[in-house]
């Protein structure tokens, strides 16, 4: 099973970033499950939301604490000590931004200029849509077609074209930072499904 | 040729109304073929003022929704004098569900004949004053702000008298009751107090709002033909005397409706989509002495010393009430 | 001949509450009274929205000033011959408390989702499941969804047995936890739900043409056999719940839901019990076990009212100790799960012991079950656990309460 964890602030989407992935995941035929910490409505404070996917039903619905991906959509979140907790040696941890900031024990975080994708492509600063191409490009976990998919599906209409394209320079940006790096954008396995059992 | 010397006994507009009226200026209840939507059997006292409002009611409802009316109860006397199980009074389709939900549920039912185009079936929901001023309050504004289609009659007894003449929203002040006993520095239920549900129901701005008496019945049943006239949510307040919860003979319950009215403690108004449209002058003027005198429930109020002070207060809320809604009596 | 409508719906990601929602549409209620509560809100939103949008025709959706309007609401317009549906939560279910008790005694079956969430003071919107237990008594037929789909599957089987027997039926679903989870769901085709359950057609109605009085006093005389007849009606949902659940599995193709399930039952020594979505992550963590040899099973109850004594009795009959995982806490008693197994006779060889978890929202995590299962198997449980108990917290409470 492949674990992730998406941090921001409420309004910025980080609901949606996961329920997205989900979608994404399921349109390649896989199984997923995605659900935000939950609370009351509140634009600004710190909110978290997890999906899950695998090639088996998802029984399990507690809260991801070994992620394997952890994706930060607001970088002033960076100085909580939550945001990487649990992270399996060698995951992946994307933040939007330019400068890419050092993290104590997380060498491989890698930035994404999401937020300025989105606000070049849709006139609106929301990073977790670009960051959605970031993901599919530096896990392999979803494929872009089914991003694309998901973000039609969710987002119809005039906007739709903009949202894919902010997903598809996201998509490159992360391909040619890690040419440029040399690392492969490899993706992760994913756990081998395990067997359900029903005994009437 | 000799003549004799008829007295006519004044026992109300109808014993000689009716035989010598036309028969398009009768009453409802006149009619042979009335609906008789409550029959004989029930429980209720003798003398019970709500009974006999509901009967006048319920049978103009009837008439003017053609026999297709489904009427809604909340718990009261009037339930539960005419269905002690197995037995049932009523001859409509009748639903109680609980005491503080009839005008919610009366919506329902209204939601369910929408739903399956059964436009020409019409809904009733009543309640005593507990079950409308005060636990109902909240389901009868509900009712009013959604526009849904429904008649709410209040039968105004002025107490919760099924539990035992307790104080309600709707007990008027100084009135004895077994939540506001007579006590030195307590002369029944406080002043300033109570809620003016019609006035609220104005607020609302809903098509029609009226106050009707026991004491003239034709009246009452010429509001309830008006309010089936129309649609949308409407309401009927109506004052129904209690012998017992009132201190007094059940032969007193006409009389003393009227003389609630004739001293303008209780004003027989109509609004329409919240504002007054029209009022009943009131025709032989009365202290409210005569209105309070005749009730054991006022009782402490006279006798050795007495409290001429509240007496006097009480007036003045007669005389507001005249003033405001201009119940002058025809000169 | 017809041909067969198409089997199991295509899945597509969906939120749970927008599934049910999809799902309760489809079952042509004719009346939605709502009113808001966390989290439940999604669910009369869903309906909402998708009557407005057409998609439902003859549907009244009513916003009502609460939640004590909202059932009064479905028992006039039950009364009245109409499919009745509504949803609450928490506080919402105990303001309504009166109603549900109204609407069992007159025969109404009306269906009612409850998003599972605990009960205040102190306030508290996350999920547990003591707010559907603590009307345990009120007549309803009650069945607890362990993942979203079957919270779907169980809406159409709710209406089909609440109008069979002229009994409500409250489907319950962990709030948060299943309602705002995203994840596959099919939801079934109008077709086929149009297949399984029939108009409504009441045995008693409100009618002009035809009067009757629904609702009169009974006394002394007669009281205490109308309970014992509603007793024994909602009884035969025992049989009826299992044949209507298989009839829906094979119009969707999909496994029947059932009273209760076992889990790797074969030789269990130690099983857990359990209802709602915590099933899933302890299936996970029986599968580990059994991995590293344990015998362990679990046993899932779907149907809580009526309780389902015997099947219990039956799929527990060889356990040695049977924990059971209690998502709400009787305040001066323990388990209400555990009473009622006990008082059903399960464990007449075996030990009982409760273990309250999750209460208020705190997650049930895979952790904390294999630590369960560890104690379990040693024979360290005490009869009445709580799961992640944050004794630190505990110890700073009794300080400082008693001034040391």
């Amino acid at each position: 099973m492949y674990r992730i964890r998406v941090h921001g602030r409420g309004g910025q989407g980080v609901v949606t970033a996961a329920e997205l992935i989900a979608w994404a995941a399921i349109y390649d035929g896989r199984h997923a499950l995605a659900f935000p910490s939950f609370g009351s409505e509140r634009t600004g404070a710190p909110v978290e939301a997890y999906c899950s996917i695998g090639d088996a039903p998802i029984r399990s619905r507690e809260p991801v604490e070994a992620p394997d991906a952890v994706l930060v959509l607001d970088a002033t979140l960076l100085n909580r000590p939550r945001i990487f907790t649990g992270l399996r040696p060698g995951g992946l941890a994307l933040v939007d931004g330019t400068a890419p900031p050092a993290v104590a024990g997380v060498p491989q975080l890698r930035t994404v200029p999401a937020s300025r994708i989105s606000l070049a492509r849709t006139g609106r600063a929301m990073a977790n849509v670009p960051m959605l191409g970031a993901f599919a490009a530096a896990s392999g976990i979803v494929s872009l077609e089914a991003v694309h998919t998901a973000i039609e599906k969710r987002f119809p209409g005039p906007v739709s074209q903009a949202n894919r394209d902010a997903v598809d320079e996201a998509y490159r940006y992360l391909a040619e930072a890690a040419r440029e790096t040399g690392e492969a954008a490899a993706p992760t396995a994913i756990t081998a499904a395990r067997e359900v059992h029903h005994v009437a | 040729m000799s003549a004799t010397k008829v007295k006519f006994y004044q026992v109300g507009s109808f014993a000689v109304g009716n035989r010598l009226l036309p028969s398009s200026a009768r009453s409802n209840q006149s009619d042979a073929h009335r609906a008789d939507s409550i029959v004989s059997g029930h429980r209720a006292c003798q003398g019970c003022g709500e009974l006999l409002g509901a009967r006048y009611v319920l049978d103009t409802a009837m008439r003017a929704a053609e026999g297709k009316l489904v009427v809604v109860n909340a718990t009261g006397c009037l339930e539960v004098t005419t269905t002690p199980f197995p037995q049932s009074a009523w001859r409509v389709p009748w639903l109680h569900s609980l005491f503080g939900n009839a005008p919610a549920v009366a919506s329902g039912v209204a939601a369910a004949l929408r739903a399956q185009g059964r436009t020409d079936v019409r809904v009733l929901g009543q309640a005593g004053d507990g079950g409308t001023v005060d636990i109902g309050l909240g389901c009868l504004s509900g009712m009013f702000e959604r526009g849904d289609d429904v008649l709410f009659v209040c039968y105004d007894n002025e107490a919760y008298m099924n539990t035992g003449v307790q104080r309600s929203g709707a007990t008027p002040p100084a009135a004895r009751t077994a939540t506001t006993p007579v006590a030195p520095g307590h002369p029944g239920n406080e002043f300033g107090h109570g809620k003016d549900v019609p006035a609220i129901a104005m607020a609302h701005r809903i098509p029609y709002v009226a106050t009707a008496s026991v004491a003239d019945l034709r009246d009452l049943e010429a509001k309830v033909e008006r309010a089936m006239g129309l649609h949308g949510p409407r309401y009927l307040h109506v004052l129904v005397p209690c012998p017992l919860g009132w201190g007094a003979p059940g032969s007193q319950t006409v009389r003393l409706a009227r003389l609630a009215t004739e001293s303008g403690l209780f004003p027989l108004i109509e609004a329409t989509d919240g504002e007054l449209a029209a009022s009943t002058p009131i025709r032989r003027r009365v202290p409210v002495e005569e209105y309070l005198r005749a009730q054991g429930r006022y009782a402490h109020l006279f006798g050795e010393p007495g409290r001429p002070d509240i007496v006097a207060r009480i007036q003045r809320i007669a005389d507001r009430n005249i003033r405001v809604y201009g119940l002058e009596p025809a000169s | 001949m017809s041909p067969e409508p198409t089997l199991a719906a295509p899945r597509r990601p969906l939120e749970g509450s927008r599934a049910v929602a999809e799902t309760v549409v489809r079952c042509r209620p004719q009346v939605v009274p709502a009113y808001p509560i966390s989290p439940q809100t999604h669910i009369v939103e869903g309906v909402g929205a998708l009557v407005r949008g057409g998609e439902l025709e003859h549907c009244e959706f009513v916003t009502v000033e609460s939640e004590f309007g909202a059932m009064s609401l479905c028992i006039g317009a039950s009364a009245a011959g109409a499919r009745t549906y509504t949803a609450t939560s928490s506080q919402g279910l105990l303001f309504m408390a009166e109603a549900l008790y109204n609407a069992s005694g007159l025969g109404l079956p009306i269906v009612m989702t409850v998003a599972n969430r605990a009960l205040g003071a102190p306030i508290n919107i996350w999920n547990d499941q003591s707010d559907s237990l603590s009307q345990r008594d009120s007549g309803w037929i009650q069945l607890y969804a362990r993942d979203n789909q079957a919270a779907c599957d169980l809406h159409p089987i709710a209406f089909r047995l609440a109008e069979e027997l002229s009994v409500p039926v409250m489907v319950c679903m962990d709030g948060f936890v299943l309602t705002h989870a995203v994840e596959p769901l099919g939801v079934p085709g109008q077709e086929i739900v149009d297949r399984y359950l029939p108009p409504y057609a009441p045995c008693q109605v409100l009618d002009p043409a035809a009067p009757l009085s629904i609702g009169a006093m009974v006394g002394p005389e007669a009281f205490t056999e109308v309970r014992y007849l509603a007793h024994h009606r909602i009884e035969t949902a025992l049989q009826r719940f299992p044949e209507l659940a298989r009839r829906y599995a094979k119009l969707v193709g999909r496994p029947a839901e059932d009273l209760a399930r076992g889990y790797r039952l074969e030789d269990a020594r130690t099983v857990v019990v359990a209802m709602g979505s915590v099933l899933g992550t302890l299936e996970d963590v029986v599968d580990e076990a059994r991995g590293r040899g344990l015998a362990v099973g679990a046993v899932e109850l779907t149907c809580f009212r009526p309780f389902p004594a015997a099947k219990l009795r039956e799929l527990l009959v060889d356990a040695e100790h049977v924990v059971v995982l209690e998502r709400a806490l009787s305040v001066g008693s323990g388990g209400i799960l555990t009473a009622e197994l006990a008082a059903a006779g399960v464990g007449t060889h075996a030990r009982i012991t409760t273990v309250i978890a999750g209460l208020g929202g705190r997650p049930v995590t895979a952790k904390a079950l294999r630590k369960l299962i560890a104690d379990a198997t040693a024979r360290r449980l005490p009869p009445l656990d709580f799961l992640d108990l944050d004794h630190d917290l505990l110890r700073r409470v009794h300080t400082r309460e008693n001034g040391r």
